[in-house]
């Protein structure tokens, strides 16, 4: 991935690979698909070439829900062995479409149980929690209180102030529309979808990404809204990133939603064997200790050390929203929908 | 080309065209055949496929949803309004491009390309400080139809300037001055004399503009808002939002049909103008008269304020260093960010993907598309037609079905899938349609009896080619090249569809540091967008240069 011909050789070795079609026991390589956010430090993938004499090559494969879709249109035929990036809110449709073969990762001891899934069938790597950022000196020149709460952002002080992200496009905006489902549950009197009515009439913006938002519309850069819909590890990372000594942002600890990024197995790979190694590979120590600075999320095995700027400028919310893959997969379609017609109305 | 004139000619002409024909598209045809027709069927047999049988009972359902119509007659309407509009500014600058030698004019008109190949992030940023809540312009139109048409004619003007621009410099100016002479006035010559030879040119680029805004994708998605949104947007969500594949495909079929019959109506409109007297070239002048220089003076003020504005913000933007203050930080960090993150790719990496895959996919357009420019000019008039309207047609398909399309066909007979060629093709099928369009018209105003007499003379049909057709095309295949290689660069099309090698491109690393939080990622990935403008501009640069070198001619 680090050398320019790096392409040449992809490409020789798909020609070789063509050509040779051998089913031995040991690959010369495997292939990992994974999104376009993924990252790792230079050669921190060789360790597992230097353990197995296996080479891992990398494809990317566009946004999560792309991804998904192409392993679900490819799983007779995958597109490698191992995918790697699939999170809880795009899990089910993956698994009950026979995406994945189970593999249970020998470390999976030490990843926390909730986060976790039924069987172990796919190994959680990584996880994030999305919530409401505030920009400090934006609200303080506003002389207004950090919310504290999902429901102080319907309140007039607060009006206009707030940039979302459109469930549809948007996996952020995805989860933050799960977080206030969790907090204002069908069946109750005021329901999430009065919520978000409430939430309209004070002036919400929806944006198409997380870049739309937090680096157009937020405060932060130059935009008009101090409130924005992004990570708890955000302001670690505006330390980190902006040379700085505090951060810049908060993060409103309610109403936040644990995303889960997991790792499986490919259904129809030749290589079940050397795919599972690699899957335990990535919750080895060395691999989830490079991941936080890489991708901007935690690591799932909680053997491993967080860098200094995560443990001093990040707080992680207690007890973050965290709705099971199979009432996602069953219910999105459905929230999405009524979401938009909200939205449009 | 004219039937009459055709029929006009012996049988065994007729008959030898036909085959040179067949000849010219057998490799055009299994090209477009692999790599489109076959994945776009394939992925819509999959979409509505249902327990194993086709069920086409979802298209009725489509039809009848009254939000689907909706997006449906925005798409078109926005289209429509982004094209009038672009032609509106393009017009006169392809006239002042065309006409008219000043300082500066090889590096403006490389400059033009520029707004082509930015990620629309970029843009949206530029827009958002001149034209958002504190845009320095005053007004705020984020969210509006408004900065959307604005940002399809920053997006495709440059059609039109080079598009129409390249014709009308090959447009002998003699015949308007005649014109003048004989007592009309500089309007009624134009629109008398010049107006008809331009309106193919016109029609071409028009069209182009039309499929480019109509097939709108990341501008709508991030200026536009919910109830701003394209048949294109909507298909990505309901492909990778409600895994809706079904309703997915059956929009991408019935853009494909709404599509396919405008341009079939436009070939029908569509005169062939073959004028022997647009053959000469290099007849810009400075500006003589007062009128004429207040004329290209204002003229190239309002493009280069529509146009220059945003440009020169991202410029000034990537100085501004993260910690306040400005110099040149944002560059340094491309090679090394300060913290120890790996998040960082390479810069010079990632320009020689770039130039790579975009050189690959110029090559590829330009082949096939020269093929099928050439087929057309010896085509009966009914066979061009439906010729001219299927190459169009990868221009107004939506990325995603392609994409997908790719991911579930392209494994047969050998499996291409995951593989670097897959990359310069997808851009190629883009590419493809400019490189007709531009050059078609230009071949179109070909005299065929120039190339008999040389063919009577004893010139083989390659040295009929070389020494007649090439020189008069030559400017139209410049502007070709210059488009698919700038469609390239600008990573256009299903490639952030499908599954590709982890090799960065420089949108690619532009998006990544664009996805991290920090003003180091964020001042990085505008100093990355300045290296794509000034990398793009130097490359079309200089395959201007190399082209008015190589086939130097009659220039």
């Amino acid at each position: 991935m680090e050398h320019r011909s790096t392409l040449l050789a992809v490409l020789v070795v798909s020609v070789l690979a063509l050509a040779s079609c051998a089913t031995s026991a040991q690959p010369d390589q495997l292939v990992l698909i994974t999104h376009d956010s993924f990252a790792l430090s230079e050669g921190t993938l060789d360790q597992f070439t230097e353990d197995t004499g296996i080479d891992v090559v990398v494809q990317t494969a566009g946004d999560a829900g792309s991804m998904v879709n192409q392993a679900v249109l490819t799983k007779d035929n995958p597109l490698g062995d191992v995918m790697y990036g699939v999170d809880n809110t795009f899990l089910s449709r993956a698994v009950d479409e026979g995406v994945f073969v189970p593999h249970t990762a020998s470390d999976i001891d030490d990843v926390p149980e909730a986060l976790r899934v039924e069987g172990d069938v796919v190994t959680p790597i990584d996880f994030g929690d999305v919530c409401i950022n505030y920009d400090v000196a934006a609200l303080a020149d506003l002389g207004l209180e950090p919310p504290a709460s999902l429901t102080d952002l319907t309140d007039d002080a607060y009006a206009d102030l707030l940039v979302v992200q459109d469930p549809a496009t948007s996996s952020p905006g995805l989860a933050f529309l799960m977080a206030t489902i969790d907090a204002f549950p069908e069946g109750s009197e005021y329901d999430w979808r009065d919520y978000w009515a409430d939430l309209f009439d004070n002036g919400v913006s929806v944006a198409g990404d997380w870049t739309q938002a937090y680096s157009v519309e937020f405060t932060r850069a130059g935009g008009d809204r101090p409130l924005v819909v992004s990570y708890a590890s955000s302001p670690p990372f505006e330390v980190l990133f902006g040379e700085l000594d505090t951060a810049p942002t908060g993060v409103m600890l309610d109403g936040c939603f644990r995303q889960i990024e997991y790792a499986g197995v490919l259904a129809g790979t030749e290589h079940p064997g050397p795919a599972g190694e690699l899957v335990d590979f990535l919750l080895t120590t060395p691999v989830q200790e490079d991941i936080p600075l890489n991708m901007f999320v935690y690591p799932a095995n909680s053997e491993a050390d967080l860098p200094p700027v995560l443990t001093e400028y990040s707080v992680l919310p207690e007890r973050p929203v965290q709705t099971d893959p199979s009432v996602i997969g069953a219910e999105r379609e459905r929230w999405i929908e009524e979401w938009t017609s909200l939205a449009r109305s | 080309m004219d039937r009459g004139v055709d029929i006009a000619r012996p049988l065994v002409t007729r008959h030898r065209r036909r085959w040179q024909v067949v000849a010219l598209l057998a490799v055009p045809m299994i090209f477009l055949g692999y790599f489109f027709v076959y994945p776009l069927i394939s992925i819509s047999v999959r979409g509505l496929t249902v327990d194993g049988s086709l069920d086409p009972s979802i298209i009725g359902d489509v039809l009848a949803d009254p939000s689907l119509r909706r997006v449906a007659l925005f798409t078109v309407w926005q289209a429509a309004l982004s094209t009038v509009l672009t032609l509106a500014l393009g017009l006169p600058l392809a006239w002042v491009f065309a006409r008219f030698s000043f300082r500066g004019k090889r590096v403006l008109s490389a400059l033009t390309l520029v707004p082509f190949v930015l990620p629309t992030l970029v843009v949206a940023t530029a827009f958002v400080n001149l034209l958002g809540p504190r845009g320095m312009l005053g007004v705020d139109l984020t969210g509006t139809l408004a900065i959307i048409l604005i940002a399809h004619v920053f997006y495709n003007v440059a059609i039109v300037i080079r598009g129409v621009g390249s014709f009308w410099s090959s447009i002998d100016p003699r015949l308007e001055d005649a014109a003048r002479t004989l007592g009309a006035s500089r309007w009624t010559a134009f629109r008398t004399v010049t107006l008809p030879l331009l309106t193919p040119a016109i029609i071409a680029t028009a069209t182009l503009v039309f499929l480019f805004a109509f097939t709108s994708f990341g501008v709508v998605l991030v200026l536009g808002d919910l109830t701003h949104t394209t048949i294109e947007v909507e298909i990505y969500r309901q492909a990778t939002a409600f895994l809706r594949l079904d309703v997915a495909t059956t929009l991408a079929v019935l853009q494909i049909v709404g599509i396919g019959a405008v341009l079939a109506v436009y070939a029908m409109l569509e005169r062939r103008s073959g004028s022997a007297f647009t053959q000469r070239f290099g007849e810009a002048k400075p500006p003589a008269t007062r009128g004429e220089r207040i004329a290209v003076r204002g003229v190239l003020t309002v493009g280069a304020m529509v146009l220059g504005t945003p440009i020169a913000l991202l410029a000034v933007r990537s100085l501004r260093n993260p910690a306040g203050g400005f110099g040149i930080e944002n560059y340094r960090n491309l090679f090394g960010l300060p913290a120890q993150s790996a998040a960082f790719i390479d810069p010079t990496e990632a320009v020689a993907n770039s130039l790579l895959f975009a050189t690959a996919a110029m090559v590829v357009a330009m082949a096939i598309g020269m093929l099928v420019a050439a087929a057309l000019s010896l085509a009966s008039r009914r066979t061009g037609r439906v010729l001219d309207t299927f190459v169009m047609l990868p221009l107004g398909t939506s990325a995603v079905t392609i994409g997908f399309g790719f991911l579930v066909a392209l494994d047969w007979p050998v499996d291409l899938r995951g593989t670097a060629l897959l990359i310069p093709i997808a851009h190629a099928l883009v590419g493809i349609p400019f490189v007709v369009r531009t050059s078609s018209p230009a071949l179109g105003g070909i005299e065929p009896e120039l190339g008999e007499a040389a063919a009577t003379l004893g010139a083989s049909p390659w040295q009929v080619f070389r020494t007649v057709d090439l020189p008069i095309i030559r400017p139209a295949l410049l502007v070709a090249a210059a488009f698919a290689f700038a469609i390239s660069m600008g990573e256009f099309g299903a490639t952030s569809f499908i599954t590709r090698p982890a090799s960065p491109t420089i949108p690619i690393a532009i998006f990544r540091y664009l996805g991290q939080p920090g003003s180091v990622p964020f001042g990085a990935a505008i100093a990355l967008s300045v290296v794509l403008m000034v990398v793009t501009t130097l490359a079309v640069g200089s395959i201007d240069r190399f082209g008015t070198r190589q086939v130097g001619g009659r220039g």
